[in-house]
């Protein structure tokens, strides 16, 4: 199977699974920066208000089956970590990860946002704002501003549409899987013309265009590797009959769009170890609003996101050990199951931290417990950690963000917000 | 230039001659689509949403029975007629789809398509469940065409009490926990997905200021409406429960709702529907759908005001937009959507999407999927969202392959003045002119500033 075609199948993949990817690229700074440009960071949006219960349900909680009612798991179901917690048991990669000192979680971290509308909240988490509205652009991109001075990091975002994290003043790149740029047209060359004082079109061209050249000499590459070919090689089992959702699936189309899930992750890895390949990655994964009926969509849902980490850490190789992934979704949703088999729109959820650069430990930030005068209001798990904690954590002693940069430009108003130390 | 606007600004994009046509009565040519009866209707089956429900319940019913056949170890199971169904019903919704592309290459009413857009995105229904996404063309047919020149009040009505809705956002299912079903249905209870919804993206807006408690109540207040089932009379069709209804008054953003049953659920969005924020929260979108990302102050006002006057009458308000100065400001703001442009593209040749195939992959491609909006939100409609540089890449090969399709029988500077009429600039007609081939000259046109834009 040629590149190209391989290329076009992944189009389908993203788009029938819900997942976007976004990356952004450091150019060929090995030389002058040393491990430093060795760093890899990737952040995976969990949109719809993922369920930290069901990601990491903390069965040794006294309260925890009380409250969770039917959907509530039982310890031998899930995937021991502690004494409390468990994972998922669709989980299963992150779990090996977690056996390894690789893989953490933050089981009540939760965005400044209390609204607990959707869009109000994915917003507070991409722009890093301490509320809504707070920030037009994306703390990604503002990383990107604030690191210019310093070291030139481009941004290249990979996927249908720009991601609010990625949306600033830096002219993020983007790319996703598709036929490629017939070089020899003329076509390119005037729209780079006619766009040429146009302050929307004119850079979002040009970026668009190089990063299709860089695109398709990583394809290349990779499609001359075993690895690549061997994965090339297995059906485009993504493909649903056009117009059928994928809740239609039945299991066997479930195994596939998680074999699907894999491949993108395992090319996103892929990419990032290609020479000038990106140094930062973001990842939207859908479909986590599970009001009714929850347990069999968030199982699809997780098996989903596992397979995206696995196939991330399989394509990273030896860069696993620079890599830091955090997942993280905009709030997480009510400790008691509601009246239709699922959860309604709550507050703290988990993030998950993993990655070869991680340093063994235990969970991060406390555990408020589920006793009911521990609930935030009566009702969700209770935030002990405030996401930007996170964030400004891992940019500090992972990529070696200045930390008055991180607190002035990238987190304003983000004080209350004490960096997550001692992760890496 | 304000015929040119009329028919790229407020409709989908000239057909060839259309802008000619606009020309002696620009503003005219628009309101005079404005029609109490509603918008168009596709031609397609005309399956309602009940026929679709019942479908979908038989097909389901048959897999559960080969299922259990197949686990009991029985006999060889029938896969093709399961198959068929299943392919039938997948060309049901694509039906649905192509039908709706080809109402809006075609139709010369395009604001009136345009303005039916706008509400069949404000009211999202999304295929993220089997039994909605076979309803979404069914929802589209019967509860917003007719009601979109109607008053807000029954197009929320006619929204919140559509199955597709009911189904999408969990309402149907969603029961009282002090009701009498509860107490049958151990286990069973509150669902607010519909509520929140309701309030946040549908009525007031999140800044509203309403609480949790006035969602919960809201939610409360809605139990009762739900879709009949299979085995009762009104299978597949907005029913009543009472029997699932919270008893009790609530309370609502610090109003009072003491009526009982189905009258409670219909007196708070009747409220809801007069609620000057709700106004406020709807034109801003309608301005921003129709004019500029960030438009006027001075336009969203004006709209405000007439949807105050009239008590919400659509129909005033689409004619308050098309009367307003601010929305015929010669500088194109909006960025089309991968809808709008690839429906613009064939509208530029006087032509329709021959089949599902050939709208189908460019719009997944360009993050718009067929019927599959992300979230109860809708598609965004802002620039920043679509005018990536992935989007335009994707764009310029789309183009370049429709150019090879079409482009040797065009005259493709003739096209370029049916296309933007007087927004057609030196530039963009200098380098069509330019051109090598007409394929060159079309794909140039098709991805210039000037047609990207509206």
């Amino acid at each position: 199977m040629t590149a190209q075609m391989n290329r076009r199948s992944l189009l389908g993949l993203g788009a029938s699974l819900g997942i976007s990817v976004s990356f952004l690229g450091s150019q060929a700074f090995a030389a002058s920066e040393g491990d430093l440009a060795k760093k890899k960071l990737v952040v995976v949006i969990c949109r719809g208000g993922m369920d930290g219960l069901s990601v990491s349900p903390p069965v040794g909680d006294p309260d925890y089956a009380a409250l969770r009612g039917s959907i509530a798991m039982k310890p031998e179901q899930v995937l021991k970590l502690d004494d409390t917690f468990g994972l998922h048991p669709e989980l299963k990669a992150v779990h090996a990860l977690a056996l390894k000192g690789e893989a953490r979680i933050a089981p009540a971290i939760a965005s400044p946002d209390r609204a607990r509308s959707h869009f109000e909240a994915q917003d507070v988490l991409e722009t890093g704002a301490s509320g809504v509205y707070g920030a037009d652009t994306g703390w990604l991109n503002r990383t990107l501003e604030a690191l210019a001075p310093i070291r030139k990091v481009e941004g290249l975002s990979v996927g249908a549409t720009a991601p609010l994290i990625l949306r600033g003043k830096v002219q993020a790149a983007s790319w996703s899987p598709g036929k490629g740029v017939d070089e020899t047209a003329r076509l390119p060359t005037l729209l780079q013309d006619l766009y040429r004082s146009d302050p929307l079109l004119g850079p979002a061209f040009a970026r668009g265009l190089e990063t299709e050249t860089m695109a398709q000499q990583a394809m290349t590459a990779m499609a001359a590797t075993p690895a690549m070919n061997e994965m090339a090689a297995s059906t485009p089992a993504m493909a649903q009959p056009a117009g059928m959702s994928s809740t239609m699936a039945n299991d066997r189309q479930n195994r596939a769009g998680s074999e699907a899930a894999r491949k993108l992750g395992s090319t996103l890895g892929g990419f990032m170890i290609q020479a000038g390949g990106p140094q930062i990655a973001a990842i939207s994964l859908d479909g986590f609003d599970t009001h009714a009926g929850q347990p069999g969509q968030i199982a699809t849902r997780l098996s989903y996101m596992d397979a995206v980490l696995d196939g991330l850490h399989t394509g990273l190789g030896a860069e696993w050990k620079n890599t830091v992934v955090i997942a993280v979704t905009e709030f997480g949703r009510t400790a008691r199951v509601n009246g239709t088999g699922g959860t309604d729109h709550g507050t703290a959820s988990t993030g998950l931290i993993l990655g070869g650069a991680l340093k063994r430990g235990g969970i991060v930030g406390d555990w408020p417990t589920l006793k009911e005068t521990a609930l935030f209001e009566n009702r969700d798990t209770a935030p002990t950690v405030d996401m930007r904690g996170l964030f400004k954590g891992v940019l500090a002693d992972h990529m070696a963000v200045d930390r008055a940069l991180l607190e002035s430009k990238i987190f304003p108003d983000s004080a209350g917000a004490k960096p997550v130390a001692g992760l890496v | 230039m304000m015929a040119a606007l009329a028919v790229t600004r407020f409709g989908l994009g000239a057909r060839p001659g259309e802008i000619d046509a606009a020309r002696s009565d620009p503003q005219g040519s628009i309101t005079a689509q404005i029609q109490r009866s509603g918008a168009d209707k596709p031609v397609d089956d005309a399956d309602t949403a009940a026929q679709r429900f019942t479908w979908i319940r038989d097909y389901q019913d048959a897999r559960s029975t080969e299922r259990a056949l197949n686990n009991a170890g029985g006999s060889e199971r029938a896969p093709s007629t399961l198959m068929d169904t299943r392919l039938q019903l997948r060309d049901k919704i694509q039906n649905d789809f192509l039908a709706r592309a080809r109402l809006g290459a075609n139709t010369p009413a395009a604001f009136r398509e345009r303005w039916a857009l706008f509400w069949a995105n404000h009211f999202t229904v999304s295929s993220t469940k089997q039994i909605t996404f076979a309803m979404i063309g069914p929802f589209e047919r019967e509860a917003i065409r007719p009601n979109v020149f109607n008053s807000f009040e029954n197009l929320l009505v006619a929204s919140s009490t559509h199955p597709a809705m009911l189904t999408y956002l969990d309402q149907a299912s969603s029961i009282g926990p002090n009701s009498r079903a509860a107490g049958r249905r151990g286990g069973k209870g509150l669902n607010e997905n519909l509520a929140r919804e309701i309030l946040e993206l549908h009525t007031v807006g999140v800044d509203a200021g309403y609480r949790q408690a006035d969602v919960t109540e809201f939610a409360r207040a809605l139990t009762g409406f739900s879709v009949g089932r299979d085995n009762e009379d009104r299978a597949g069709q907005f029913v009543f429960r009472d029997n699932a209804h919270e008893p009790g008054a609530r309370t609502i953003m610090g109003r009072r709702y003491a009526e009982a049953d189905i009258k409670q659920g219909w007196a708070v969005l009747k409220d809801l529907a007069a609620d000057p924020r709700t106004a406020h929260h709807v034109c801003s979108k309608i301005a921003r759908h129709f004019v500029s990302d960030t438009p006027p102050q001075t336009l969203t006002a004006r709209l405000e005001k007439r949807w105050m006057d009239t008590g919400g009458d659509l129909a005033e308000v689409a004619k308050a937009l098309v009367e307003s100065p601010e929305a015929w400001d010669p500088t194109p703001a909006k960025f089309k959507t991968p809808y709008e442009f690839t429906l613009s593209t064939w509208r530029l040749i006087g032509a329709q999407p021959s089949a599902y195939d050939r709208i189908a992959p460019i719009l997944t491609g360009l993050g718009q999927k067929p019927f599959s909006p992300p979230s109860p939100k809708g598609w965004a409609e802002d620039a920043q969202t679509w005018a990536s540089p992935d989007g335009l890449i994707k764009r310029m090969q789309w183009a370049q392959g429709m150019a090879a399709a079409v482009a040797d029988r065009t005259d493709p500077n003739a096209l370029a003045v049916s296309a933007l009429g007087e927004r057609l600039t030196p530039a963009v007609a200098k380098a069509v002119s330019r051109a090598e081939t007409r394929r060159e000259a079309f794909a140039l046109l098709v991805m210039s500033p000037e047609f990207q834009r509206r």
